[in-house]
């Protein structure tokens, strides 16, 4: 008997146990969607957060003042005392001190209300250099960004996020118009493009001023040199490492204090990444797991239900050795019956985490990333569920003597 | 009643026990099915084994239709010593040489009289299109042609039987095996069933039919007789009135 003909003699058998077959198929279709689902949950989360992050800039460093990393007793955490100044970055922009370093943006940032006309709006008022709109890699749809002249000039001028002006301005054009922030009537320069929100921070809605005139004229204050935030772009993807060692060592010259006293802190977007999707990672490993152990159940229904039908077809099986089926055939037969439940449970299973995958983002507000290898890989798994499923069952039906098989009533 | 031996052309035999005996182990008892059983039957014979319950007519229709090997003893089907042979040997043996018929008819009850009739072709790897001739044609043979699409349950005891000897039939084996083919039909049908056993014996097939009806055995030529698992009788069964064998022909 050739593999066609096992194949047509199997689906004529599940076919002809419809009920049953449909039941047993379920629960393959249930854990193969379920896994599918899950998996793509987790990939979904996972993307949305390495967009937010990729979003930052590229061969990005981020440095924040204070340090997590204690080691001894009780150190000043994470942002409790900003610690960082001007002078490092001045330091760290310096093609001599730190040669794999392109580019420094020193931030500084504070709530603030602002005023234009009769128009109120609180947002965050971001202190930097030029440097930032490159590093950070945005770019402007209307006016231009402040020079290094208006930042050593602490000029009033203000780049505007497209939320931010759109809330101040309504319609109309928010170019050259004045804004108030804490007293100081200050000129808007340039809209920033849209770059859409990450989970703490919505990047559309802020006011970028010249560093110096945050320091002089808008903060509250008096400490006028001292910043919030390091961003720096190494030269390249491969000077990244180079750039951090460099930016540790100034650091640490410039503060006077040794590794084991770092009063900052040093994170790439790599180690943001891996902070920020471990948890997702966790979740999904867990979810899916959960699924999994519902597929190893609907594997264990197709062995059950496959022990089933070779008790119940014991005659049909002995008058099959009557007639010339050896025990491989047998065994070949019941295998491919398994095989084909396993595969068609899979089949729709994967129609099942398709459809799921377009639907559940509506209920879910989560993107669902399906990769496109899970559909081969979620038809295999069921395809040797099916196959281990049936091993047992087969080769039960394979060792029945045909005497035995065609006395049984 | 002769028990004399026959002399028999080596070339026309078909089968050929010499002192087959079989022995069932279970744990430590031992159960003697078979003695020292020897028989031949020679191409286009119509031999019934005949026997009552527990004689061991069973076990020896089981090492006959290769279903069973014996433990002692060596038998020889179609010029093959078959005593020794692997359980694939085996499986290739029956489905060649041997066509079986069974009392519970064993058809497929999902399947129409065709798809059971051409089963032993698809084991022995015939094209499709060829076992679908070769089915229609032995269904014509026993008289079911316009049957071919019925399935077991839309025919009758006798009809199912005829689609079982048609099944026996496709393979053109050396020897039809009918283990109480009439032992589930009406007396209308037994006839029926026994007639087209006579028909093909008249076109040269060789059957051999067990059974423990005397009517049944009647219209054999050579009537075997089983008892305590050796045989007691083999000739003509005297007892076998013509007027009997008339109303079964």
């Amino acid at each position: 008997m050739n593999w066609g003909e096992t194949v047509r003699t199997a689906l004529e058998a599940i076919r002809s146990r419809r009920m049953r077959s449909s039941l047993t198929m379920l629960g393959i279709l249930i854990g193969i969607a379920a896994v599918m689902l899950t998996v793509g949950l987790g990939q979904g989360a996972q993307a949305q957060v390495r967009d937010q992050i990729n979003q930052l800039g590229s061969n990005l460093l981020i440095v924040s003042p204070g340090s997590t990393t204690t080691t001894s007793g009780i150190r000043g955490g994470r942002g409790s005392a900003s610690t960082l100044t001007t002078r490092d970055a001045a330091a760290l922009a310096s093609q001599v001190v730190a040669p794999d370093i392109a580019k420094v943006a020193p931030v500084v940032t504070g709530s603030q209300s602002l005023t234009a006309g009769a128009t109120n709006w609180t947002t965050n008022v971001v202190g930097t250099t030029p440097d930032w709109l490159p590093v950070r890699a945005r770019s402007l749809t209307e006016g231009r960004f402040f020079t290094p002249a208006e930042l050593n000039d602490a000029a009033p001028v203000a780049v505007l996020g497209s939320t931010t002006a759109s809330e101040l301005f309504g319609g109309r054009d928010a170019l050259g118009q004045s804004v108030n922030i804490n007293g100081t009537a200050i000129t808007v320069i340039g809209i920033l493009n849209t770059a859409g929100s990450s989970t703490t921070t919505d990047e559309d809605d802020q006011a970028l001023v010249p560093q110096t005139t945050y320091g002089s004229r808008i903060a509250s204050s008096g400490n006028a040199s001292g910043i919030s935030t390091l961003y720096i772009q190494a030269t390249s993807t491969e000077s990244l490492s180079a750039a951090y060692q460099e930016t540790q060592k100034t650091l640490l010259a410039t503060h006077g204090v040794t590794a084991a006293a770092a009063d900052f802190t040093i994170s790439s977007q790599q180690s943001l990444l891996t902070t920020a999707t471990a948890t997702d990672r966790t979740l999904t490993v867990l979810l899916a797991g959960i699924a999994a152990i519902s597929l190893l159940v609907g594997g264990i229904g197709v062995m059950n239900i496959m022990l089933v039908s070779v008790t119940e077809r014991i005659r049909e099986i002995g008058l099959r050795k009557a007639l010339g089926a050896t025990p491989r055939t047998v065994r070949r037969q019941f295998l491919v019956e398994a095989s084909v439940l396993g595969l068609c449970g899979g089949v729709l299973g994967i129609v099942l985490g398709l459809i799921g995958a377009q639907v559940l983002p509506h209920f879910l507000n989560q993107p669902v990333t399906i990769p496109p290898l899970a559909g081969i890989g979620a038809l295999g798994v069921a395809l040797i569920i099916g196959i281990v499923a049936g091993v047992y069952p087969a080769s039960r039906a394979a060792r029945l003597a045909p005497i035995d098989a065609l006395r049984s009533e | 009643m002769s028990t004399a031996a026959v002399p028999y052309e080596a070339n026309s035999t078909i089968l050929q026990l010499v002192d087959v005996g079989k022995v069932y182990s279970t744990g430590s008892v031992k159960v003697e099915a078979l003695h020292s059983v020897s028989m031949q039957v020679a191409r286009g014979e119509y031999v019934a084994i005949m026997g009552p319950s527990g004689s061991g007519k069973s076990t020896l229709m089981h090492i006959l239709g290769c279903l069973d090997v014996p433990t002692s003893g060596t038998y020889h089907l179609a010029g093959e010593d078959v005593s020794t042979m692997s359980e694939d040997a085996l499986a290739h043996v029956r489905n060649r040489q041997i066509g079986f018929v069974f009392q519970q008819f064993n058809l497929l009850a999902s399947l129409p009289a065709w798809r059971n009739v051409e089963l032993p072709l698809c084991y022995s790897g015939v094209g499709r299109a060829e076992r679908k001739v070769r089915a229609v044609r032995a269904l014509e043979r026993v008289g079911l042609g316009d049957r071919i699409n019925h399935r077991p349950g839309e025919l009758s005891g006798g009809q199912q039987q005829r689609v079982a000897v048609a099944r026996a039939l496709v393979t053109d084996p050396a020897l039809i095996l009918a283990d109480e083919p009439t032992g589930n039909l009406d007396s209308h049908s037994s006839a029926d069933v026994l007639s087209l056993f006579a028909e093909l014996r008249d076109q040269g097939r060789t059957i051999v039919l067990i059974t423990h009806e005397r009517e049944v055995a009647g219209a054999a030529q050579r009537v075997v007789g089983i008892l305590d698992g050796q045989i007691d009788t083999d000739g003509q069964l005297a007892l076998a009135t013509p007027s009997s064998l008339a109303s079964l022909r």
